[in-house]
């Protein structure tokens, strides 16, 4: 019989309160697990996902007129009937210091074309790289191969053409292999063809009109890389998409804003909880306490008595509120994202502070009740029976 | 045990309730001393002052020359752990710890170890007759069984005073005896007794007894085994 067993009777004695405070603890530890947890998937489902959204990094020649808009963001302009930049020098991006960073570059040629004596405007791409670069893109029929067309959604209306149909581009003939779903981009009033075939129509060979990099990821420097490439690449201005990335941080940022905001609240409400019931039951044994006293227990004996039973059940709260909270999180997750590539791993370092804030908290809001105990008057408190 | 003067006050002002008027008493070492007087004499308050758990408002109090409450608190408790067991009239024992576990709990803030307390509680349950029991809980016994086990609490640590409160309150003629023969044994064995009790059939066990009435001293009655000698004061 030592102190520590006397707290462990006491709590397997007083279930229910036990189990109370251990509840109360454990919904304030999952709730900071769970927004934690949160946080961090839906930061690596952004990135995933802004990886995923397609270029992030524009490449245009210098000398610029037209607007062009990206993804609904004004993203600067491209005269591309004057200026062009050499495919080959898209090369050099492999050899900037964050090269790894980038997932795919698209170089792409633009052009107007005449078909069916109305003019359109064509675009080179290279349709391997296009997962990475249009990821949104759905369509009807298949993806051209080395001369296809994919139409976008607009075009195929104006120009009353199906899957595989025919067009005259520049007088060549040519099979729409696949008809665009509407984008709600400019995509829907463009024909794509193979970069190679569209240089060779727009007579463009070894050239392009400007290039697109997918390369955001989660931590990249993204400004660092626009100055890399627009080091290698003298004549061309090098844009990046930063609309798109502060967009999705800043929505992340309320989003832990009011996450933090609410686990303080749940931890508040948790600690008071364990206050409340451990003061009731340091008040329910104010006789024992008594007792004890008198068989010549010091107040910090009495004080570990208390701080033993709250820090069992702040242990065990701290374990049992991570796992709940990695399941509450994973229950939630599909409300806040619809990927399901987002995986919670256990992270130690979570695991740890849940375990941390459990015993911190559950000795913390006892403190008060124990102390109190400790000063019980062993007098009073048995005449107070 | 000396006491000089004490005096107990309770509250303050013209609710100040004066539970103890200034009583001395010189209790000497493997003495049995018994305390009677009605409800509200200050027999209680008087015990609670020898038991080292309740400051007197005035007056001094020593123990082995050891002056009590110039203790701090938490000195005064390891005084209470070294030199006194308890015994109250309701038993207090744990309802959650078992019979062997009562009786070890005066040896929990010790350092000893666990075998050691074990034994010494073992001991203790056998000095009371209990010692087949001691992994019952106490609602399992009858209320004389609880309050052996409360004595042996009380003796576990082998202190040289015990201080029983109504030791035999609660109990029926048979049990009560049963506990009056286990102090007459510890007495016997050279333990100082102050038993503080209503009947004054259990107190002729005592060497010494003393009348409390509203708070004062007023008789002292000696017992030499053959007859009472009676001095109002």
């Amino acid at each position: 019989m030592n102190l520590g067993s006397i707290a462990l009777r006491n709590l397997r004695r007083r279930k229910t309160k036990a189990i109370f405070i251990l509840v109360g603890l454990m919904v304030g530890v999952s709730a900071v697990v769970t927004f934690c947890t949160l946080v961090k998937a839906i930061t690596e489902d952004i990135a995933h996902k802004l990886d995923e959204y397609g270029a992030n990094i524009l490449i245009v020649p210098q000398t610029q007129n037209l607007s062009l808009t990206y993804g609904g963001l004004s993203l600067g302009g491209v005269l591309f009937e004057m200026a062009e930049i050499k495919q080959a020098d898209l090369e050099k991006i492999k050899s900037i210091k964050n090269a790894a960073n980038i997932a795919a570059v698209g170089p792409l040629v633009l052009g107007v074309v005449d078909v069916a004596n109305t003019k359109v405007l064509l675009a080179g791409i290279d349709f391997k790289a296009i997962q990475y670069l249009r990821p949104w893109w759905t369509y009807q029929g298949t993806l051209p191969d080395k001369e296809g067309l994919m139409v976008g959604a607009e075009a195929a209306k104006a120009l009353g053409i199906k899957k595989g149909e025919y067009l005259k581009v520049n007088g060549e003939t040519m099979a729409v292999t696949g008809i665009l779903n509407s984008t709600g981009s400019q995509d829907d009033q463009i024909i794509f063809t193979p970069l190679k075939k569209a240089q060779s129509i727009l007579k463009k060979e070894g050239r392009i009109s400007m290039a697109e990099v997918a390369a955001l990821c989660a931590g990249c420097p993204i400004e660092e890389m626009v100055r890399q490439i627009s080091a290698i690449l003298p004549g061309a201005k090098v844009m990046a998409v930063k609309q798109v990335v502060k967009s999705r941080l800043e929505a992340l940022s309320h989003f832990q804003k009011a996450a933090y905001v609410f686990s303080a609240l749940v931890v508040l409400v948790g600690a008071l909880v364990v206050l409340v019931t451990m003061m009731g039951s340091v008040k329910e044994r104010t006789a024992e306490i008594g007792i004890f006293r008198a068989m010549g227990f010091r107040s910090k004996h009495i004080m570990q008595i208390i701080l033993s039973e709250a820090g069992i059940i702040s242990v065990v709260a701290g374990v049992l509120g991570f796992f709940t909270g990695l399941g509450a999180a994973q229950a939630v997750l599909p409300f806040f994202t619809s990927s399901y590539h987002v995986s919670l791993p256990i992270d130690p370092l979570l695991a740890g502070l849940a375990l941390a804030m459990a015993i911190t908290l559950g000795l913390g809001a006892s403190y008060y009740p124990a102390r109190w105990a400790a000063n019980l008057d062993p007098h009073e408190a048995l005449r107070a029976l | 045990m000396q006491g000089e003067n004490l005096l107990k006050q309770y509250g303050q002002g013209e609710s100040a309730v004066l539970a103890v008027k200034g009583i001395s008493f010189l209790i000497k070492s493997g003495e049995w001393l018994a305390i009677m007087g009605e409800s509200g004499s200050g027999k209680s308050t008087l015990l609670s002052i020898m038991g080292a758990m309740n400051s007197p408002t005035q007056g001094k109090y020593w123990v082995d020359q050891i002056d009590v409450y110039s203790l701090g608190n938490e000195e005064r408790a390891d005084f209470r752990r070294q030199y006194l067991g308890f015994v109250f009239q309701n038993f207090y024992l744990v309802s959650y710890l078992t019979l062997l576990e009562n009786v070890m709990l005066p040896l929990a803030p010790i350092g000893i170890k666990r075998k050691e307390k074990r034994n010494l509680a073992q001991e203790a349950l056998w000095r009371v007759g209990l010692d087949g029991q001691s992994h019952r809980l106490p609602n399992q016994i009858s209320g004389g069984e609880q309050q052996r086990v409360a004595l042996a609490r009380a003796i576990v640590n082998h202190p040289p005073i015990l201080l029983a409160d109504e030791p035999t309150g609660n109990l029926d003629t048979k049990n009560s005896l049963e506990i009056i023969n286990l102090l007459q044994k510890l007495n016997g064995e050279g333990m100082t007794i102050i038993m503080v009790t209503h009947n004054f059939g259990y107190a002729q066990f005592a060497g010494r007894i003393l009348k409390l009435a509203d708070g004062l001293l007023v008789e002292e009655i000696k017992n030499d085994g053959q007859k009472f000698s009676g001095q109002k004061i």
